[in-house]
């Protein structure tokens, strides 16, 4: 079972904060919009993952789980 | 076994028309073809079971017109797969300003698609038909309206029919838009997954068939898969529509086959006024294709991507040599960013920011930025929309420096070849539709 990373370009307003706890996952585009990467994240970076997920404050960042 | 019923059901078709056209036989310029009428030229219109649509479907090999050239089966599986009651909705909102082959259509030919909106509506056993039609074309609107109550006055179909103006957005016809708009909402994309074959209308199965489409499927329940793949390919079966407008002679609404030389097409058109330099082939979806290679070649998606492009909804315009396709492109990137839904941050700011250097080039304002700035710009924004518009407007803008490459060069060094600065591609005018209800 691995974990991913999704983000509802609607939702997301551009707040920056999963960038900041997660870089390793989320990179800043030219105007400051998350680019989420949506790879299956390693093990041990998916705490880091989970924090940026709680912390949006629009909820448009999500970790699904495929089989 | 197979093969007897192969015979039984090929007997059940009646004959249908020997080449072209299919889709606007009977059609004239001045009034759509009355119930009466359209009988008189198709004929009555069958009733299939959800099996056996899917299956004459199949074996037509007809795929969606509305641009994506999705198979029409494989979509209405997915939505039979959903549980009853499910909507069917006809999209007739082509948003795309140079493409005027569904409002042609729906003007001349209102019951053919109708018949193939209620077709699909009784085999799903929707419990509502809707066809969906930009407020901004209003012969369309005004003949569906009268072939709606035409039927209805008739007791024709046993399925309620209802007309949904759509603002004249270029993403209002977006799947999820629709969906969203006949919902109450504003016609701008959603979020998907769901899908509208999943979720759509009411949260119902829902099918999003474009109305060209579902006028081939009132012709293929008709006359059989087999009169319908006499004409086209083997992968691009049946006819299609196209709109070529630009420096031809009779710009306008063709049918044509799939696989039908270029220049025998724009002969058809009348032929071209002037020298042209390259066409725009599939909208502002699409891709410039310069003239060289077009030339003989056959018109076919298949055919296409050997040069890079695609039919898309069928939509061709002629660009004369003698104007500049950098301006023409940049007008066009203005639009595209215009016609953001708002929703997207990298839509909203990444189209913006692509629009305003592609009229620096076209200007040629060009710092040495320019370039550079499109390309990482361009990179930056592809798949991160909740629909295609930033794709779309991206290739559009790579096919423009591919096509356009010398005059690209011929910017940066502060000059232009262009002789005329006058407008070719069609964009609405300073009375357009802003809304999204």
């Amino acid at each position: 079972m691995t974990k991913r990373l999704q983000l509802d370009p609607i939702r997301c307003d551009g707040h920056g904060i999963c960038a900041e706890l997660f870089p390793e996952g989320v990179a800043l585009d030219d105007w400051g919009y998350p680019i989420v990467n949506t790879t299956p994240i390693p093990e041990h970076f998916v705490a880091l993952a989970k924090r940026a997920v709680f912390a949006c404050p629009v909820l448009a960042l999500k970790l699904i789980e495929d089989d | 076994m197979t093969r007897l019923e192969t015979e039984v059901s090929t007997a059940a078709y009646s004959q249908g028309p020997e080449g072209l056209p299919r889709l606007l036989a009977g059609v004239r310029s001045d009034a759509a073809l009355t119930l009466i009428e359209h009988g008189d030229t198709h004929g009555p219109l069958p009733v299939l079971q959800i099996d056996a649509l899917v299956d004459v479907l199949r074996a037509a090999g007809l795929r969606g017109r509305g641009g994506a050239a999705f198979p029409a089966a494989t979509k209405l599986v997915a939505v039979a797969a959903g549980r009853a009651p499910r909507v069917v909705i006809a999209n007739g909102a082509e948003g795309e300003p140079a493409s005027g082959k569904d409002e042609a259509l729906l003007a001349g030919s209102p019951h053919l698609v109708l018949d193939g909106l209620v077709l699909a509506a009784r085999a799903l056993r929707a419990r509502e038909a809707i066809i969906a039609v930009e407020r901004t074309r209003p012969r369309a609107l005004r003949a569906v309206a009268a072939a709606i109550d035409e039927r209805t006055s008739d007791g024709y179909d046993g399925v309620r029919l209802r007309i949904v103006p759509v603002p004249g957005r270029y993403v209002a016809g977006e799947e999820s838009a629709l969906v969203h708009l006949v919902d109450g909402g504003e016609a701008k994309p959603t979020v998907v997954p769901p899908r509208p074959f999943d979720r759509g209308v009411g949260g119902r199965p829902t099918l999003v068939q474009n109305v060209e489409t579902l006028a081939h499927i009132a012709l293929v329940a008709r006359h059989g898969p087999e009169w319908f793949r006499q004409v086209g390919t083997f992968d691009e079966p049946g006819s299609t529509l196209l709109t070529i407008s630009g420096a031809v002679r009779r710009p306008g609404v063709l049918e044509v086959s799939p696989g039908a030389c270029f220049d025998t097409v724009i002969d058809a058109a009348g032929g071209e006024l002037e020298p042209v330099e390259a066409y725009l082939v599939g909208g502002y979806y699409g891709t410039w294709i310069r003239r060289d290679d077009l030339a003989s070649r056959p018109l076919s998606t298949a055919s296409l991507r050997g040069v890079g492009g695609f039919l898309g909804a069928g939509v061709l315009v002629a660009m004369p040599a003698a104007v500049c396709g950098l301006a023409e492109t940049a007008r066009v990137m203005g639009y595209l960013a215009e016609e953001s839904a708002g929703q997207c941050g990298s839509c909203v700011h990444g189209l913006r920011s692509i629009a305003d250097r592609t009229h620096e080039l076209a200007h040629r304002q060009t710092g040495a930025s320019v370039l550079d700035d499109l390309d990482r710009w361009s990179g930056m924004v592809v798949g991160r929309g909740a629909c295609r518009l930033p794709d779309g407007a991206v290739r559009f803008l790579s096919s423009a420096r591919r096509a356009f490459a010398a005059e690209v060069r011929l910017h940066q060094q502060g000059r232009c070849s262009a002789t005329r600065r006058d407008p070719v591609l069609p964009l609405p005018g300073r009375d357009r539709d802003w809304s999204w209800r």
